[in-house]
C-alpha cells in the first residue's frame, strides 16, 4: 500500500493526536490536593442533628439537579417550601437556605469545584448572580 | 465538489485572503463584545434592536429572492432561468448564513441559544423564524448541492429532490412573512403595526435580491467562463422593475394612511425618518438618499433602452440594492423604536466595534458565496466543455 | 453474513441513534418518589394581583418633602444597579411626567393641570401581555396561579424581543455586568442579575411568598400604593377600582394592564 503525501499526513496526524489528548497530559505532574470540605460554620455547629436537605451521597451527585428543580418550582410554579423525604421542610433558596448553613463557600463549595477544574465565574456561574456569603478571611 | 474552491487563480486567492482578514477582524471585535457585553454597541434601553437585527431583516429578503428564479423555472418551465437557478440558491445559502450569524451576535446570552430548541414556544414568532430560516438553509443546501452534483455527473438529479424544490417555493415566501410578523404583531410599535408589513418585505425582497443576483451574474460572466445568459438577466430585470414599483407604491400607501388619518402615533415614525422631530434627525439624509436612489432605479428600469443596456442596468441594480438596504437595513427597525413608548426621542447610532462585527458577518457571507460560486462555476465550465 | 457497506452504515446509524434513548429509559424505569414542593405556609395568595396608584396622595406627600421611598425600597431590595447612562439604565419602578406616561391622552385644555406632574411607572403585569406572547423560550411567562408576569433569568437568552413587544417601556436589559454598579446596600437574600438578560418589576413575588406586601407598597408613607387580589371582592384594590374612576396606560391596545391610576 502506498501512502500519498505521507509527510503531511503524518505531521497532521501527530498534531491531531497531541491536541486530542491535551486534557490528559496538560496537567501532568500537577496533582491537585484532594478537596477538604469544612463543615464547621457557626450555624452548623449549633444544629442538634447535623442534617442537610438530602443525604450526603445524594447531595454530592445530585445537588445540581436539585437546585435546578428548586429554581423551576420557585420561579415558574411559585412553590417555595421543599418537603424532604423525612417530612422536614426547607425554604428553597440557595442564598437563604443552603448558604445559611454553608456560609464558608471557599472552604466548602469551591473545594470540590476547583478540584474538578470548574472555573469560578464561568462554570458553575451561580455566584455571578446569587450573592456569595461574606467570609472573614 | 468542495475541492474546486481550493484551487483558483491569483485574483481568487487574494479575494479569499481579503475576506478572511475581514472575518478575522470581525471575530476579534466579537470576542470584545462577548467579553464586555452589548454595552459596546450603540443599542439602548429605548432602541433595543439596532444594526445587527436591521441587517438580518434586510438579508432575509435577499435570501428569499432565490424563489424569483426557482419558481418560474421549475413551476412554469421558463427555460431561460435554467443556468441561473444555482446562483440564486447559493445566494440564498449565503444570505441565510448571514441572517443566522447576525442573530447570534445580537444575543445577550448566545451560549443559551439552544433554549429556543429545548423550550419550543409556538406562540412566539421568533421560534418560527428559527424554524423557517434553518429549514430554508437546509433546503437550499440539499437542493443546490444535489442538482449541481447531478449536473457534474451528467445525469438528471434524483427524484426526491423535486418535491424539495416545490417545497422551497412557499418556504421562501414563509421566511420573510414570518420575519415581517416579528414586527407586525407588536401592539406597542405603531410604525410596524401595519397589515402590509409582510407585503412590503416581499416587494423589497423581490427587488433587492434579484438586483444583487444580476450584479453577481455580471461578475460571474466577467471572471469565469460561465455565462448565465442575457435572456435570464433580461427577464430578471423586468421582475425587478415591477418589484421596485410595487415597493414604492407600498411606501406611498403607508404615507397616505399615516398622514390622511392624521393620527399622531402613525405619523411620528415617518416624520422622524424623513424630516426629523425637534432637531432629532440622524436618519433623515439616509431616507432621502433611499428615495433618490429608488427613483433613479425606477426611471432606469422602466425605460426598456436603459434596462437592456448593460451599463445602465448595473447602475439601476446598484441603486435598487442600496435604496432597499437603506430602507430596510437602516430605516425600518430603528424607526420602530423612535419615539419610545413614553413619546421621548432617543436616537441610535452604531458604534465602531458594532460595525466591525457587522462587517465580519457580511465578509463571512460573501466568503460562503464566493466558495459556493467558485464550485458552481467550475462545474458549469467543465460540463460545458 | 453478506451485507454491503451501505446497508451496514444505515443499520449502524440507526442503532447509534437508538443509544439516545438510554437516558430516558433510566428515568422512565426509575421509581418516582418525588418529594413535594409546596407553598410557603404564610404566603400571601391571590389569583389576580393588581396595584392601584393614588397619585393625589403621592403629590400631597411630595409637597411636604421630596419623596422617593418606593423607588429606593424596590431597587434596594432587588439589588438593582444604578447605571448613570440613559441608554443603559436599569429601572424596575420610576417616575415620568403625565404626558410621557399617558402619551396620546393630552390636549390643550383638559389636562393642563397634569402636564409636567410626575407619575409612577412600572411593569403593568398585563392580563394579556405581549412580552409573554413573543418570548421564544418562555423565559418571561405569566404565572397561571397568581397572574404575575415573571422573569426566569436562568432561561433568558437576551434576544430582547420582549423589550420590543412591551408597549410601556417597562423592561431593562443588562448591557454590562451590573454588580459593580449596585450602589445600595446589598440585599443578601436576593440575587443580582447577570449581563445579557432582561429584567423588570416582579411584583415582589419573593416577598409575597413570605407574607409581605411589595416593597414599594410597604415603603410608601402616604399610602398611595395599594396592592391586592382583584379576584377577591373584599380586597382593597377591587373596592377602589369598582367604586371610582381609575386610568390605565394605553388601554386601547388590549393588554389589560393591572396597574390602575387615581389621578
Amino acid at each position: 500500500m502506498k501512502i500519498y503525501d505521507a509527510r503531511y499526513i503524518l505531521i497532521g496526524l501527530a498534531i491531531f493526536v497531541a491536541l486530542f489528548t491535551l486534557p490528559f497530559w496538560y496537567n501532568m505532574g500537577k496533582a491537585a490536593p484532594a478537596p477538604e470540605l469544612k463543615l464547621d460554620t457557626p450555624v452548623i455547629q449549633q444544629m442538634a442533628v447535623k442534617q442537610c436537605v438530602l443525604p450526603k451521597a445524594e447531595m454530592r451527585t445530585g445537588h445540581m439537579q436539585m437546585l435546578n428543580d428548586w429554581r423551576t418550582w420557585v420561579v415558574r410554579d411559585g412553590l417555595r417550601t421543599y418537603v424532604a423525604a423525612d417530612g422536614k421542610t426547607y425554604n428553597m433558596s440557595l442564598q437563604k437556605e443552603c448558604m445559611n448553613c454553608h456560609s464558608n463557600k471557599t472552604k466548602f463549595c469551591d473545594q470540590c469545584h476547583t478540584y474538578a477544574g470548574l472555573k469560578v465565574g464561568s462554570v458553575p456561574y451561580c455566584w455571578t448572580c446569587h450573592i456569595a456569603p461574606k467570609e472573614n478571611q | 465538489m468542495l475541492e474546486r474552491a481550493l484551487t483558483g487563480d491569483k485574483r481568487y486567492y487574494r479575494w479569499i485572503m481579503f475576506l478572511l482578514v475581514l472575518m478575522g477582524l470581525g471575530f476579534a471585535s466579537y470576542l470584545y463584545q462577548f467579553n464586555k457585553g452589548l454595552t459596546i454597541t450603540g443599542m439602548s434601553r429605548d432602541v433595543s434592536w439596532g444594526f445587527y437585527i436591521a441587517q438580518f431583516t434586510f438579508l432575509v429578503g435577499v435570501a428569499a429572492s432565490a424563489v424569483m428564479v426557482v419558481l418560474p423555472y421549475y413551476l412554469h418551465d421558463v427555460k431561460v432561468f435554467g443556468k441561473i437557478t444555482i446562483l440564486g440558491e447559493f445566494l440564498a445559502i449565503a444570505s441565510v448564513t448571514m441572517c443566522l450569524l447576525f442573530i447570534v451576535v445580537d444575543l445577550g446570552k448566545p451560549m443559551r441559544l439552544l433554549n429556543v430548541l429545548l423550550y419550543p414556544t409556538p406562540n412566539s414568532v421568533l421560534f418560527w423564524d428559527m424554524v423557517v430560516l434553518n429549514g430554508y438553509l437546509f433546503l437550499n443546501l440539499l437542493i443546490g448541492w444535489n442538482v449541481l452534483e447531478a449536473e457534474r455527473k451528467g445525469v438528471h438529479y434524483p427524484n426526491w429532490v423535486k418535491p424539495l424544490i416545490y417545497l422551497s417555493i412557499p418556504w421562501a415566501v414563509s421566511i420573510h412573512t414570518v420575519t415581517a410578523f416579528l414586527y407586525a404583531g407588536l401592539p406597542g410599535r405603531h410604525y410596524w403595526l401595519t397589515a402590509i408589513m409582510a407585503a412590503r418585505f416581499l416587494a423589497s425582497a423581490f427587488a433587492s435580491g434579484p438586483a444583487l443576483l444580476i450584479l453577481l451574474a455580471f461578475l460571474v460572466k466577467k471572471y469565469t467562463k460561465f455565462d448565465p445568459g442575457k435572456e435570464a438577466i433580461d427577464k430578471l430585470s423586468q421582475i425587478i422593475t415591477y418589484a421596485m414599483l410595487i415597493s414604492l407604491f407600498f411606501v406611498g400607501l403607508e404615507v397616505f394612511t399615516a398622514f390622511y388619518s392624521n393620527i399622531p402615533t402613525h405619523m411620528e415614525a415617518l416624520e422622524y425618518l424623513f424630516f426629523g422631530i425637534h432637531g432629532h434627525g440622524r436618519l433623515v439624509p439616509f431616507m432621502w438618499l433611499f428615495l433618490i436612489l429608488a427613483i433613479v432605479a425606477v426611471v432606469l428600469l422602466i425605460n426598456p433602452k436603459t434596462r437592456k443596456n448593460e451599463k445602465t442596468l448595473k447602475i439601476a441594480c446598484l441603486a435598487t440594492f442600496f435604496s432597499m438596504w437603506l430602507e430596510k437595513g437602516l430605516g425600518l427597525v430603528i424607526a420602530g423604536f423612535i419615539p419610545n413608548p413614553f413619546n421621548e426621542l432617543r436616537e441610535y447610532s452604531p458604534t465602531i466595534p458594532e460595525l466591525m462585527i457587522a462587517l465580519g458577518v457580511w465578509a463571512t457571507g460573501i466568503f460562503v458565496l464566493t466558495v459556493l460560486y467558485k464550485i458552481a462555476t467550475s462545474v458549469k465550465e467543465e460540463t460545458a466543455s | 453474513m453478506k451485507t454491503s457497506r451501505r446497508s451496514f452504515l444505515k443499520t449502524g446509524g440507526i442503532a447509534a441513534l437508538g443509544l439516545y434513548a438510554l437516558p430516558f429509559a433510566g428515568e422512565v424505569l426509575a421509581e418516582s418518589d418525588l418529594p413535594k414542593a409546596i407553598h410557603n405556609p404564610n404566603a400571601l395568595r391571590g389569583e389576580h394581583w393588581a396595584m392601584v396608584v393614588d397619585m393625589q396622595k403621592c403629590w400631597k406627600q411630595q409637597e411636604q418633602k421630596q419623596c422617593k421611598e418606593c423607588l429606593v425600597a424596590c431597587h434596594t431590595v432587588h439589588n438593582v444597579p444604578e447605571i448613570d447612562s440613559i441608554k443603559e439604565e436599569i429601572k424596575w419602578i420610576w417616575t415620568n411626567n403625565y404626558e410621557n406616561v399617558f402619551p396620546g391622552q393630552t390636549d390643550d385644555f383638559n389636562t393642563q393641570n397634569l402636564l409636567g406632574k410626575p407619575f409612577i411607572a412600572l411593569c403593568n403585569h398585563c392580563t394579556n401581555p405581549p412580552c409573554v406572547r413573543v418570548c421564544p423560550t418562555k423565559a418571561t411567562f405569566k404565572r397561571a396561579e397568581d397572574g404575575i408576569v415573571m422573569m426566569d433569568f436562568h432561561r433568558c437568552i437576551g434576544c430582547r424581543y420582549c423589550m420590543a413587544g412591551c408597549p410601556y417601556g417597562a423592561r431593562s436589559f443588562n448591557f454590562r455586568d451590573p454588580q459593580p454598579y449596585i450602589k445600595t446596600e446589598l440585599n443578601m437574600k436576593f440575587p443580582t442579575r447577570e449581563r445579557g438578560v432582561v429584567e423588570k418589576c416582579n411584583f415582589c413575588a419573593e416577598r409575597l411568598a413570605d407574607g409581605l406586601l411589595p416593597a414599594c407598597v410597604e415603603a410608601c408613607k402616604a399610602g398611595a400604593l395599594s396592592f391586592g387580589d382583584l379576584a377577591d371582592p373584599n380586597s382593597v384594590v377591587r373596592k377602589i377600582v369598582s367604586s371610582r374612576f381609575t386610568m390605565r396606560r394605553k388601554p386601547e391596545l388590549g393588554t389589560q394592564p393591572n396597574v390602575y391610576y387615581i389621578v
